[in-house]
């Protein structure tokens, strides 16, 4: 919470005498929660409300009343934030166009391995994309390392970045913080929707990537990077793992995103931050030089999920990679912590 | 003129909450990084009930104080306290406007409705549509319920931010500048609405620019310049402090000054250079009728005789001095 909210001001001899009208003049909680309100719900002319939460347990006078409650109220904002991310036009747009780029890559590797056929089979393909043509399932792979560099970046960016930065940018931050949505549960809010967003564009890429590729290529057991050949179920399985993976590596970078997001009013400028570091880091990837800190950045963890891919599944490279995930987490969500309950709200 | 305090000296905490003022400042200050001093050592007490209006020129702090009110800004020094509560406790039972209207523009008005009603952890789910239904109706705004927020024109845009301010039931609504955007009859509407809503008990504060509605709707209110409170208090004694006059239109000005020192009325003067402007002089305890009479009787020729009282925006322009200039 905010100084001002958590700076003392009451005297330590005033607790008792709230408690008491508290206590005092409260309705029985599970009836006054449908009804108390609804009697008032000719909006302003009542005059001083009836709480019509539980008595709490601690000595605080709490509109919000009991924990079940407050945990309610808290998956209602969460519903709402969900509610409007999901039927935002442009998240529509991008999640459309996340799950267009499986079809058109599947499409573009049939008519080549068509070609290719003609002519003779086997020139030039890459391992991955022979993979590909050989079975159904390896789209779902080859889709995933293919957008995993830039674009799913650039669209968990664009929400995450938003969050706070187009609250304050269009002035209902204020509002929302008025109402009072409190600092720090609109932060965890936030952060949980850009997880959902996150894992739900790994989905939206697997899913199409499956469908495209069991309409154009053959189903069958796969064959694995390491060579070896596992059942259709067992591959579903691994794409599910995958999926996950690239899930948690897009929340971790939503957390980066979330931070920026509340040191500006302007939340192009938080998403455009998030994709330059994002750039930024596959260069630095890129040069021999840097290798040491590469372990640091987040994209060289981003394409581990192929760990799924070996035959065994390479856990430690995964576990690496997770753990790289939640520190990110960790210190990008402080960092969001730290500004976003200490800043002051003048936009 | 010394700020008129209401009971500014009682410490927080002396009574219980429901019995302490809606709104008490003590000091509250705020330095804007830079240095620049938005409010100075404010010192406000709203009485509970009262319809308060927040006066001042622009820039001179009526916002900043406002953000802190409600926990948007935090002061530099200083604390203050709504109806009696911790602020987190106190903002479910107030309903706010804050520097004018803002909406997710790809909502419908309804829709926007129970996105603020959804922050508000204090509001029940159970009766967020019929909540939402009264205050669309409440601001007249019924039709455009289901229209997106982008279409409303700047009145029905006003409209709905008085809604979301009027969501659940309040103790204590925040509004400014509501009368923003709004033709003459949406301002007519807003001020009533806000009689209503203070005959129902509600204490309603009320920041203007607009001083003759600030006559018409507070019972109290308080002025600011540069960042200070220069007045606080009910509108009469606001008002006390000038006296009325008395002026006079007459060509016979000498006659007039001489008739009017007779009679020992404070502050006489001529109103111009020319015969013809007229006189004017405090008119103390003197009954008006009694002072004409004297006038006539002395031959002096009346064309006009009138009795002024200050009004708000005199008492205003005295306190703040240049008027509606920004305050550096």
């Amino acid at each position: 919470m905010s100084t001002a909210e958590t700076r003392p001001r009451r005297t330590p001899g005033l607790v008792p005498v709230s408690e008491t009208l508290r206590t005092a003049g409260r309705p029985a909680p599970p009836v006054a929660a449908g009804t108390g309100p609804a009697a008032a719900a000719d909006a302003g002319t009542a005059g001083p409300i009836q709480a019509t939460g539980a008595a709490g347990t601690s000595g605080v006078v709490d509109l919000a009343g009991t924990p079940a409650r407050r945990f309610g109220a808290f998956w209602r904002l969460l519903g709402s934030e969900l509610g409007l991310t999901f039927r935002r036009p442009r998240n529509l747009v991008m999640l459309g166009v996340l799950a267009g780029v499986p079809v058109i890559l599947g499409v573009a590797l049939r008519l080549v391995t068509d070609g290719m056929d003609a002519e003779g089979r086997g020139g030039g393909m890459g391992g991955l994309i022979a993979s590909v043509a050989g079975n159904s399932l390896m789209l779902a792979f080859a889709s995933l390392s293919f957008l995993v560099a830039l674009l799913m970046p650039v669209v968990v960016s664009v929400v995450a970045g938003d969050a706070i930065a187009g609250e304050a940018g269009a002035g209902t931050l204020r509002y929302l913080l008025a109402a009072p949505a409190g600092r720090t549960r609109l932060l965890l809010v936030k952060y949980l929707n850009a997880v959902v967003f996150s894992f739900t564009i790994a989905a939206v890429v697997a899913v199409s990537a499956l469908v495209t590729g069991m309409a154009l290529f053959p189903v069958g057991p796969v064959t694995l990077l390491s060579g070896t050949t596992v059942s259709v179920a067992d591959g579903l399985l691994r794409v599910l793992i995958s999926v996950g993976y690239v899930g948690a590596g897009m929340a971790a970078l939503a957390a980066v995103a979330l931070a920026l997001s509340t040191f500006t009013e302007v939340s192009i400028g938080a998403i455009a931050g998030t994709v330059v570091l994002v750039i930024v880091s596959q260069v630095l990837r890129a040069v021999p030089q840097l290798e040491p800190i590469s372990p640091y950045l987040l994209p060289t963890w981003l394409t581990r999920f192929d760990g799924a891919l070996r035959d065994p599944i390479d856990l430690a490279a995964m576990r690496d990679g997770l753990l790289a995930f939640g520190a990110y987490i960790l210190l990008f969500g402080s960092v969001a912590w730290a500004r976003f309950t200490g800043k002051d709200i003048t936009s | 003129m010394t700020a008129v305090t209401l009971d500014a000296g009682a410490p927080f905490g002396a009574a219980p909450p429901s019995a302490r003022p809606a709104i008490v400042t003590r000091g509250l200050t705020k330095r804007f990084r830079g240095g620049q001093v938005a409010v100075d050592a404010l010192d406000l007490s709203v009485p509970r009930g009262a319809v308060f209006g927040f006066l001042g020129p622009n820039g001179s702090g009526k916002t900043t104080t406002i953000r802190m009110l409600l926990g948007l800004v935090a002061p530099t020094s200083g604390e203050h306290e709504l109806l009696g509560l911790p602020l987190g406790e106190a903002l479910p039972r107030v309903g706010a406007l804050v520097e004018g209207p803002a909406f997710y523009p790809y909502l419908s008005g309804e829709a926007n409705l129970r996105r603020f009603d959804a922050a508000d952890p204090a509001a029940p789910p159970a009766t967020a549509r019929r909540r939402v239904a009264a205050a669309l109706d409440r601001v007249g705004l019924t039709a455009a319920a289901g229209k997106r927020y982008r279409t409303y024109s700047l009145g029905m845009r006003q409209r709905l931010a008085i809604a979301a301010a009027l969501l659940g039931p309040r103790e204590l609504l925040i509004l400014d500048e509501p009368t923003n955007g709004l033709d003459p009859q949406g301002t007519r509407e807003v001020r009533s609405l806000v009689k209503e809503i203070a005959a129902g008990g509600t204490t309603v504060f009320v920041s203007s620019h607009l001083l003759a509605e600030v006559e018409q709707m507070c019972t109290h209110a308080a002025v600011m310049r540069a960042g200070r409170l220069v007045a606080q208090g009910s509108m009469a004694s606001l008002g006390g402090g000038q006296v009325p006059r008395v002026r006079v239109r007459t060509p016979d000005t000498a006659d007039a000054l001489r008739v009017l020192r007779s009679l020992g009325l404070a502050d006489v003067r001529a109103d111009g250079p020319e015969p013809g402007d007229g006189v004017s002089a405090e008119l103390g305890g003197h009954a008006p009728e009694r002072v004409n009479a004297a006038l006539v009787g002395e031959g002096v020729a009346v064309r006009g005789f009138t009795v002024e009282r200050p009004s708000l925006e005199d008492v205003f322009v005295r306190l703040t001095g240049e008027g509606f200039d920004v305050d550096g």
